[in-house]
């Protein structure tokens, strides 16, 4: 012990984030790699197939009595309207479960953050390490669902490479807000109120058939969820059919990412700090 | 180093920590001794900046902890009291993650883990799973954490509870080298014992307030004789011997299992006792300890 030591160097973040913000969210982010890469690979493969399992019944199977779809005036191909869907849904999945099962559990059984919360790190880097961890999830997910779509000849454009980083915005979002929603769970049977409203979400927002069928007022209510503005956004990007309403969709997410990253960060710090 | 003025800490209508006032040096080891729930581990946890004060003043290393939460934490080293170790992770890897949530670099991080494996002695448990770890090894890895960042000053929230004589001796041994080294030591105990071993300086904590200060020496010279009589005449029969023994010594406390006779000569005291034509079932002459100051500041047992 006689080497020379090291202090943990200061944090140095001014302004509005000092005290919240050590700028040391790749800590974060490294830890929670380490433990994917030994222990939760198995996971990350499960969550992978469920949307292709859906693919596979209701675009091969199901797609051979619809045929086609109308999509922005044009005629799209059954598995090619839903693929686009699933990856959105998928995105959703792998983002959801991870901000809220295992946030759950670190928060609550393994008191992960309280860890990270004795140490120089503040409640917006643990914060963005676990979003990020959870977007990780989000992109593995959606990368392997595009492989597939492509190999099917799902992929009606070369637009759809934008599909990758937008499921990633659309995982960033709800990963920020399951966070923030995940921290005032007592049980693990609240964890069923999250599964009571993606269900629907899943099912309704326009993932298998055009909303159109709905009457008005529904469809208002589908068009506030976020999951229809990722479904349709990436499907405009997988079909080509570009509309100008992708910004609004990407608007939307935005406004979405920046509102559940402050909602997570001053629950961790209701939590954690107080 | 770490200064507190009229320090309170309300969750609601319950005063946890009631308005204390308290300074601890560099390079000493400072305790805070009390019961369970008289406000030990809510004052350590606000020093660390990890709860926010109700009022008063408190500095800590010349930061506010209110508004320099992250400054405060990379100079200090916190060992809670339950053991909070990350279970997803290898012994050794906790030591790495850990000082890279510190923001040091990787391969200092490394060697230096490797050093701290050996204060805690636990070389042997490198790529142990944490979860198999005894008690006493999980409290040693938990310190041994708690130094990464070679802090300024070291917290820990009663370091031994829990932990068998032989565990406790080791880590004792552990935390003597610490203070030999230079650092700081704040830590909690409800055992007087520990504080006598190890504090150089302490406050004895009841509900929320200190009702005294000073060294473990001086507290008993002030507040208790230099030995102390035991004498045991079975559970029904205690309160009656004591109306008889009243008035020798200095001092008496009934306890339900014992009465308790202050005198600086205890041997004196026994014989004055038999004098008394009393003859305790068990009697004992010890030293005066914490327990005792903590017996007549509150007139309550530290352990109940």
């Amino acid at each position: 012990m006689n080497e020379q030591l090291l202090e943990a160097p200061a944090p140095t973040v001014r302004g509005p984030l000092r005290g919240i913000y050590a700028g040391n969210t790749r800590s974060v982010v490294a830890r929670g790699l380490q433990v994917i890469a030994r222990n939760n690979w198995l996971i990350v493969v499960t969550g992978f197939f469920e949307p292709v399992f859906y693919l596979l019944s209701m675009g091969i199977g199901l797609g051979a009595l619809i045929g086609t779809v109308e999509f922005y005036g044009a005629e799209v191909p059954y598995a090619a309207y839903i693929a686009p869907a699933l990856m959105a849904v998928s995105a959703m999945n792998g983002a959801v479960y991870d901000s809220t099962m295992n946030v759950f559990f670190k928060m609550n059984y393994a008191k992960l953050y309280q860890q990270m919360l004795s140490t120089s790190l503040g409640p917006l880097d643990v914060a963005l390490g676990e979003i990020l961890l959870a977007l990780f999830r989000g992109l593995l997910y959606a990368s392997g669902f595009m492989l597939v779509t492509t190999l099917m000849g799902l992929n009606l454009s070369w637009t759809a490479i934008l599909a990758i980083p937008a499921a990633l915005v659309v995982a960033f979002g709800f990963a920020s807000f399951g966070m923030a929603i995940t921290s005032y769970m007592k049980t693990f049977q609240h964890l069923d109120y999250v599964y009571f409203v993606m269900m629907p979400m899943f099912l309704l927002s326009a993932t298998f058939f055009p909303i159109e069928v709905y009457p008005q007022g529904l469809q208002w209510v589908i068009q506030a969820m976020p999951l229809w503005h990722g479904v349709d956004m990436i499907r405009q990007l997988t079909t080509g059919l570009i509309q100008p309403s992708i910004l609004l969709h990407l608007l939307y997410f935005a406004v979405m990412i920046v509102v559940g990253l402050w909602f997570t960060t001053s629950r961790l710090r209701a939590l954690f700090l107080r | 180093m770490i200064e507190a003025k009229g320090l309170t800490k309300q969750y609601g209508d319950f005063t946890a920590v009631d308005g204390i006032d308290f300074a601890i040096e560099p390079g000493e080891a400072f305790g805070f001794l009390g019961p369970n729930g008289a406000g030990k581990s809510t004052t350590m946890r606000m020093i660390a900046a990890t709860s926010t004060r109700t009022s008063g003043e408190l500095r800590v290393l010349g930061f506010d902890p209110e508004s320099h939460g992250p400054e405060i934490r990379a100079q200090l080293g916190i060992v809670p009291q339950a053991d909070q170790l990350d279970e997803e992770l290898r012994v050794i890897d906790n030591l790495i993650v850990y000082g890279r949530y510190f923001g040091l670099p990787l391969p200092y991080v490394k060697r230096r883990a490797e050093e701290l494996l050996e204060f805690a002695q636990l070389t042997e448990k490198r790529k142990a799973r944490v979860d198999g770890l005894s008690g006493g090894m999980k409290r040693r890895l938990t310190i041994a954490r708690g130094l990464i960042n070679s802090p300024k000053a070291m917290l820990l929230d009663e370091p031994t509870t829990g932990l068998d004589p032989q565990a406790r001796h080791v880590l004792w041994d552990r935390l003597f080298r610490l203070k030999e080294e230079g650092t700081t030591l704040v830590l909690t105990t409800h055992y007087m014992d520990e504080a006598e071993q190890l504090c150089d300086r302490l406050v004895v904590v009841d509900k929320g307030t200190i009702v005294a200060e000073g060294s473990p020496a001086a507290l008993i010279r002030q507040y208790s004789t230099r030995e102390v009589l035991e004498v045991r005449f079975g559970s029904s029969r205690n309160a009656e011997a004591a109306t008889v023994i009243e008035g020798i010594g200095s001092r008496i406390e009934v306890l339900p299992d014992r009465v308790l006779v202050y005198d600086d000569d205890g041997e004196a005291a026994m014989s004055a006792v038999h004098e008394r034509g009393l003859q305790p079932i068990t009697s004992l002459v010890r030293r005066s300890s914490l327990e005792d100051v903590f017996l007549r500041l509150t007139g309550r047992s530290l352990i109940e």
